[in-house]
């Protein structure tokens, strides 16, 4: 751990937007591992943190990306565990995408503690949506509909089944007291925009996805989002969406952008990329970036994502149990 | 005109100098990357998208550069199709059929020069769509649901038999091996991973690039090393390097066809330029062959695929542009950069965004224009590698496809796969299986199985649903044509194949 003189003394360098004293870790050349092909979310996730680190002078020199698809994260999971164990100077992209597949063995022979959890960057909520002229108008309707009569209410999204759309719908419906959770339509995409294609064919009756993939097309009125599962409402101009919890309905589903680390780093490094990531979330030009791109805030840093991690990770095990994706 | 005075707008934001210099790049550097085998046009915009984001471009100037990039891809993916018979990418895989007989017969500038020019319409009228009915064939996209897609990739695979020359019954053993393969990786509709054997390399299934790249290109090296002993190295006629401009008025309709079909299968995302090279292939061999040339090196069966998937390449930007739904691999990425510089497309991007959507086209005219005079010139020089000794050639493949496979994904593991399926071609060369079917089985068999889950599910397992809608009926119409037209047609096609060689003899 920091003595507390020493992170008084980074946080007032923070404070006063300074380098980090040399006392400090050094970081020296970075490299941001994106486990998936450029151009996705990951990829995002480690050019712009990477970007931000370098342009707030808390790295000395430009971060490098590695691309490294496969296996939805796990190619890069499993060889940050085998071969870059003891490596500081390495930071993961991840998201909620990665706890699910944890959570359900998708990364064989891999947990969650083998690796430290940084820090998150914001969050993606989800929301839950149907066409402008559905008959349902609530969260509480279509939860209704699919409590009783499940076989004519198919909902499309952009993941897997067990994937992380389908479980907003799992954690929502559960939320509702919806008896029987099995029988619920889920119709998986390749991505979201092709899910919302189909809602705007009318090929199936609701959508469940993230705010992003939705914005222009609320602008639009091609939809209507039912409710948005987040803590308390948007801003902004998605300030009129209700929340599934001002619906009686206590669903949260935050799809949130983050790093991890090697596990066997030391805490010295470990804590010097905890207080790196928080520095460039807290940033002014970082609040730019997340307005531009559609990211809602979204703060865990260090031990509090540690426990999160667990936390969520138990809950979608749990549910991937009760839908018979996990024996 | 309305549209006239936006496009207007839209030529002086692309043509300022910068703008022309970045597209300039993106076309040399698109023609490249989709002349080696292995770099796609997906993996070519995805690795230039850091170059975009370390230039510090604005959302037009990346946008212009990235599409410059994929209009030129589309153009290079047929060179080394034609050159090598290894498809360049995924959508020039058809332009092998009759490309590379063509190079055999000394032809190489002839079906070069020939297919810049299909590619040129293509793209021409692709861009001219695009402009004009692009928010009205976004709603044409929205007709499709999982069961009329179902009953696309049926027809697709009833006019297989097109493609199956002189033994159908290998061809569908091919295309039975590629949708076998096509099942490796974990099922969305059921999140069970399917044959992965518990390696997480296999979770995402193959990689199609790594299969065209082992089959043909591995393939061809391995040949070539059985063949290379005590050989001379071949070196066919270079022939012209301009087309007859009677070739091109005979191909001209072949051409106009492929365009059509071809730009179709572009709006439909998911469909892409792949299936719209292959339909355009196919439908052109069911009307034009009269005497069997097709599959030997005539000119239309270049035309054809080359005007389709150029067509393709326009028609995907409309869903993604207009509904902020990706066409095919490669408008994902765009997509994905787009949203990464703020811009979220959709239905409201024509009216919010119009200097960047009419500088877009603009571009996209400019950068046709471009691809097509810096193609025909360098037909000449394209055409004098296959005069370079295969000593040279062969291990520059070899070295270009462990290299290009190896820069997607920086595991190694893929080049473990990319050698198991250069064995595999090797093998089924020798048996004389084609190659083709196989990476049509891979390309579209997922697609088709996923649609047909997703149909069922929606119906509650109600089979009729595949056959409610008229859209569906109409393709499963086509398909049961496509599929019957050679037994009507072929019988008719023999015979006049018989009386021409009577006459000749």
């Amino acid at each position: 751990m920091l003595s507390a003189t020493r992170r008084t003394l980074i946080l007032a360098a923070f404070a006063s937007g300074l380098a980090l004293p040399a006392l400090a870790f050094d970081p020296g050349e970075v490299e941001c591992i994106a486990p998936a092909n450029p151009g996705g979310g990951w990829d995002f996730t480690c050019r712009q943190v990477g970007k931000a680190l370098f342009d707030l002078g808390i790295v000395a020199n430009p971060v490098r990306v590695t691309n490294m698809a496969g296996g939805g994260g796990g190619i890069a999971f499993a060889y940050v565990v085998s071969k870059r164990n003891q490596d500081p100077h390495l930071l993961v992209a991840a998201s909620t995408a990665t706890t699910t597949r944890l959570a359900q063995g998708a990364y064989v022979d891999m947990s969650p503690e083998m690796v430290r959890w940084v820090g998150t960057v914001g969050a993606d909520y989800g929301v839950i949506a149907v066409a402008p002229d559905s008959p349902f108008t609530s969260l509480g309707d279509l939860m209704q509909a699919l409590a009783e009569r499940p076989e004519e209410v198919s909902i499309a999204g952009g993941s897997a089944f067990g994937g992380w759309d389908h479980l907003k719908v799992l954690i929502a419906a559960k939320a509702a007291g919806v008896a029987d959770v099995t029988r619920i339509k889920y119709v998986a995409y390749k991505g979201g925009g092709e899910a919302l294609t189909a809602l705007l064919g009318g090929h199936v009756q609701a959508f469940s996805g993230d705010i992003s993939e939705v914005v222009g097309f609320i602008e639009a009125g091609q939809v209507r989002v039912l409710a948005v599962l987040a803590p308390e409402r948007l801003p902004g101009k998605l300030a009129d969406i209700p929340t599934a919890r001002e619906q009686g309905i206590d669903a949260i589903g935050a799809n949130w952008r983050g790093f991890y680390a090697p596990g066997g780093i030391s805490e010295e490094a470990y804590d010097f990329w905890v207080e790196a990531v928080r520095q460039v979330y807290e940033s002014e030009l970082w609040k730019e970036v997340m307005a531009q791109s559609g990211l809602m805030p979204f703060a865990r840093f260090g031990a509090e994502l540690e426990r999160f991690v667990r936390q969520q990770t138990a809950d979608i095990e749990a549910l991937s149990r009760e839908i018979g994706l996990l024996k | 005109m309305d549209i006239l005075a936006l496009l207007g707008q839209g030529f002086l934001v692309a043509l300022s100098p910068a703008h022309i210099a970045l597209a300039l790049l993106g076309c040399v550097l698109g023609t490249l990357i989709g002349a080696l085998p292995g770099l796609g046009p997906a993996n070519g915009v995805a690795i230039l998208i850091p170059l975009a984001f370390s230039l510090g471009l604005t959302p037009t100037a990346s946008l212009i550069l990235l599409t410059s990039v994929y209009y030129g891809a589309m153009y290079g993916g047929r060179i080394s199709s034609i050159l090598l018979n290894i498809p360049g990418d995924e959508p020039a895989l058809m332009t092998t059929l009759d490309g590379y007989p063509l190079a055999r017969q000394g032809r190489a500038g002839e079906a070069l020069a020939l297919s810049a020019v299909a590619s040129f319409i293509g793209a021409l009228f692709a861009t001219v769509g695009l402009m004009l009915f692009a928010p009205l064939l976004a709603r044409f996209a929205l007709l499709f649901g999982p069961a009329e897609y179902f009953a696309l990739y049926g027809l697709a695979f009833a006019a297989l038999g097109g493609i199956a020359g002189r033994n159908p019954a290998k061809a569908l053993l091919a295309a039975g091996l590629g949708l076998a393969l096509a099942l490796v990786g974990y099922d969305t509709t059921t999140g069970v991973p399917r044959y992965t054997f518990g390696l997480m390399e296999l979770f995402e299934g193959i990689d199609f690039l790594i299969a065209i790249v082992g089959l043909f290109a591995v393939s061809e090296v391995l040949l070539f090393l059985e063949h290379a002993r005590g050989r001379a190295p071949r070196v066919p006629a270079l022939g012209r390097i301009t087309v007859p401009l009677r070739v091109l008025r005979r191909c001209l309709p072949a051409s106009l066809r492929g365009t059509l079909l071809g730009f179709f299968a572009g709006i439909l995302p998911g469909a892409g330029a792949s299936l719209g090279s292959f339909l355009a292939y196919t439908l052109e061999k069911r009307v034009s062959d009269r005497t069997g040339s097709f599959g030997r090196g005539d000119p239309r069966g270049v035309a054809a695929p080359e005007a389709g998937n150029n067509a393709a390449a326009g028609g995907a930007l409309i869903p993604m542009l207009t509904l902020g739904v990706p066409g095919s691999g490669t408008t994902a990425v765009l997509l994905a950069l787009l949203m990464a510089l703020g811009i979220t497309p959709g239905p409201l991007l024509f009216a919010e965004k119009p200097e960047l959507v009419w500088g877009l086209v603009a571009a996209l005219f400019f950068a046709n224009v471009v691809l097509l005079a810096l193609n025909l010139p360098l037909v000449g020089l394209f055409v004098r590698l296959l005069a370079l000794p295969a000593w040279i050639l062969m291990p520059t493949v070899t070295l270009v496809a462990f290299l290009g496979i190896y820069s997607i994904s920086n595991n190694s593991f893929d080049l473990l796969v990319m050698l198991a399926f250069g064995a595999l071609g090797y093998l089924l060369r020798k048996l004389d299986v084609p190659l083709v079917p196989i990476i049509l089985g891979i390309l579209l068999g997922n697609e088709m199985e996923d649609n047909l889950r997703r149909a069922l599910l929606i119906s509650d397992g109600d089979w009729g649903v595949l056959v409610q809608s008229p859209l569906a009926k109409g393709l499963w119409l086509a398909a049961a044509a496509a599929l019957l037209a050679p037994l009507v047609l072929g019988r008719l096609v023999e015979r006049r194949r018989r009386a021409l060689f009577e006459r000749g003899s």
